[in-house]
């Protein structure tokens, strides 16, 4: 079997070696009935809550209201009912108590009255429609928001939930792989085989291609789903938004992917990775309950468009929402990027550091020192 | 030809390793005996990288070797270890083509190994539906299938049913006999007596007895012989320059033995002529020192 010569033995580059860890890892995964599992429940949740979205804002058709005599003039005018014509005031009450109208318009006996119509309706006052007929004074907002505010919050907790989800789901994945690979020593003959750079690299970057291809399904799916349901003013105003939460997600979880490498390197029992790793579960806590708080106050969203572990949840939100300049995204990726970059180097060194101590969990400066 | 020179390592103030130094020759079966602690395990990580030493290198027939070469080398650490839930096969290829196999050969040699190792039947279970000593040849399987051209084996029989132990003492022998430098550490000596051409002792961090099987056993040897004849042996004790040390002198059943010690090889040679011309001789054998007491002897 062993020659002197092997022409067999063509040293891998570091980039193939990346790339054969990185396609095990991914083939780990595909095979993991736990891992397909969540992914579906994920991906059910996404269409769920678009078509639940949908047949919400169908449910706002027009309010039916009985109309009798002139009054149709000045109930057409608002284009805001969907209109029953009706004799007489009588026949139009009568439609009120059986429920076929939510009110009716009839002409008022009043000679005082300044609209000349008097609204009829069941129990209590009908406020949609008394406020459509009502005159307004003239209104001016001086600077209009650009999203309605209860659906600024959903997609806020939109965008959170999925980063908190995907990162927490892959996380703890790369994590017990770390650990598996210690626990079962085989992490010696990687190491006598390739340089530990690649190993880490190698996961860091399968189960990042993982995590993003189940964000780019959520975001098709979601768009889709919107386009489907015929939702296509929500589109435009979310797609934006989504792009850039897609491009985020991407440096951000290669980021904490590192970060769960190196954390989970530290210890050598499966039990103890949710004490070692939960430093970083925080950190992924964090802009998940920031966005649920304070996603109408732009300062905070300001703040965390900025900051490296909250960024890929604060931006999209804040360009949902209008609040960001053009190259703000480009700044605050930057940033990301040259985070995610410190992360990665101090990272290795941990995890380079940490791989063989076996036992008792390694402390950080022991780790970080060697 | 590996070359282990000058390697000393500590884990902070505690020395592990001082001033190794030894080799392992092409095609030698070398045996690396030691107790617990001794410093078997970070001699070889060292020699494989995993670790690095504080001093001292490590040579390929002369050039220090470097993270390439070491894909060359054939490991099986002292923790076994593989992916407890993924196939055999597939793991198999998939180490293989980290020591830069292509696909096709990686795939070609598992199969080969897998049917030497007797374990052609379970390529498709998963490691940890295996019994413990397939898991164990499997691992085995694993330091082989790259075709190494060095082999370096920390308790590679630790585990394994005797018939186990036949198997893959004949599959490293066949490794050996093609070239490959072996190095394999062991605390079954028995085990190693039989199958090292070479063997090192450490005790300490420190190598204590380092050369040939056969050489250490001369060196250790006493001048001590047995012999077992048909007739009786009390005559031995008026043999000059011969120191009897034990012998049954009445005659009990057909052999009767006795054991001297010789001053020079001639008084022994001359014991041995004596005694054929009294009648059948049934052994006459220098006592040799089992490898037991050896070791004994060299870590005391």
């Amino acid at each position: 079997m062993s020659t002197a010569t092997s022409p067999a033995h063509t040293a891998p580059t570091f980039a193939q070696s990346v790339w054969l860890v990185s396609n095990r890892e991914i083939s780990a995964r595909l095979r993991s009935k736990s891992f397909l599992i969540a992914t579906g429940i994920l991906l059910l949740i996404s269409m769920a809550s678009v078509i639940v979205g949908s047949i919400a804002s169908q449910n706002t058709s027009l309010t039916k209201v009985a109309v009798v005599g002139t009054a149709i003039s000045v109930v057409e005018q608002t284009e805001a009912f969907d209109i029953v014509q009706a004799d007489t005031a009588e026949v139009a009450e009568a439609l009120v108590r059986d429920g076929t109208v939510d009110a009716a318009v009839v002409p008022s006996t009043n000679a005082d009255s300044r609209l000349g119509i008097t609204v009829i309706a069941l129990d209590s006052a009908p406020n949609d429609v008394l406020g459509t007929l009502s005159v307004s004074p003239e209104l001016e907002i001086l600077e209009p928001a650009e999203q309605d505010g209860f659906l600024a919050y959903l997609v806020a907790i939109g965008f959170g939930i999925i980063f908190l989800m995907s990162a927490t789901t892959f996380g703890a994945t790369i994590a017990q792989s770390v650990v598996e690979e210690k626990q079962t020593r085989i992490v010696e003959i990687l190491m006598s085989t390739i340089s530990v750079r690649a190993l880490l690299a190698g996961k860091v970057l399968g189960n990042s291609l993982m995590a993003f291809a189940q964000i780019v399904s959520i975001g098709l799916l979601v768009s889709i789903g919107l386009a489907v349901t015929g939702q296509r003013v929500l589109l435009g105003d979310v797609g934006p938004a989504i792009v850039w939460f897609v491009v985020f997600f991407a440096f951000g979880f290669v980021l904490l992917a590192a970060l769960y490498a190196a954390t989970a390197s530290m210890v050598s029992r499966q039990e103890d990775v949710g004490s070692a790793t939960s430093p970083v579960l925080f950190l992924v806590m964090i802009p998940y309950f920031m966005v649920i708080f304070f996603n109408d106050n732009p300062l905070v969203l300001a703040i965390m468009s900025y900051v490296p572990f909250s960024a890929p949840v604060g931006m999209p939100v804040r360009i949902f929402l209008g609040q960001a300049e053009w190259w703000e995204p480009v700044l605050s990726l930057a940033v990301l990027a040259l985070a995610t970059m410190v992360v990665i180097l101090i990272g290795s060194r941990i995890y380079s550091n940490a791989l063989l101590r076996m036992g008792a969990r390694v402390s950080l400066r022991d780790a970080l020192h060697k | 030809m590996l070359d282990i020179r000058a390697v000393t390592k500590s884990y902070g103030t505690r020395k592990v390793l001082t001033d190794v130094s030894f080799t392992v020759g092409d095609g030698r079966m070398t045996g690396f005996v030691g107790a617990n602690g001794a410093g078997k395990t970070t001699t070889m990580r060292i020699i494989l990288g995993v670790l690095s030493p504080d001093s001292g290198t490590v040579l390929i027939d002369g050039v220090p070797v470097t993270a390439s070469d070491r894909r060359r080398f054939g490991y099986m650490p002292e923790e076994r270890g593989l992916y407890p839930k993924m196939k055999v096969a597939e793991q198999l290829v998939y180490l293989a083509r980290l020591h830069g196999l292509s696909p096709a050969s990686a795939r070609r040699n598992t199969a080969d190994l897998l049917e030497r190792l007797g374990l052609d039947a379970r390529a498709g279970d998963t490691v940890e539906s295996l019994s413990l000593g397939n898991q164990q040849r499997a691992q085995i399987a694993a330091a082989l299938v790259h075709d190494p051209e060095f082999l370096v084996l920390d308790e590679p029989f630790s585990g394994l049913d005797p018939l186990a132990v036949e198997v893959v003492m004949s599959v490293l022998a066949g490794f050996a006999a093609q070239g490959a430098p072996v190095l394999f550490s062991s605390h079954q000596l028995d085990i190693v007596e039989r199958l090292c051409d070479d063997l090192i002792i450490i005790a300490d961090g420190e190598i204590r007895a380092n050369g040939s099987r056969d050489a250490l056993r001369e060196q250790h040897s006493s001048p001590r012989f047995e012999i077992r004849t048909a007739g009786d042996t009390g005559w031995i004790r008026s043999q000059p320059g011969i120191t009897v040390i034990d012998v049954n002198g009445a005659s009990t059943g057909d052999s009767n033995f006795a054991v001297f010690e010789a001053e020079t090889d001639a008084a022994s040679q001359a014991v041995l002529h004596h005694a054929i011309t009294l009648g059948a001789v049934h052994t006459f054998s220098q006592q040799r020192p089992t490898l037991a007491t050896i070791f004994k002897e060299v870590i005391a």
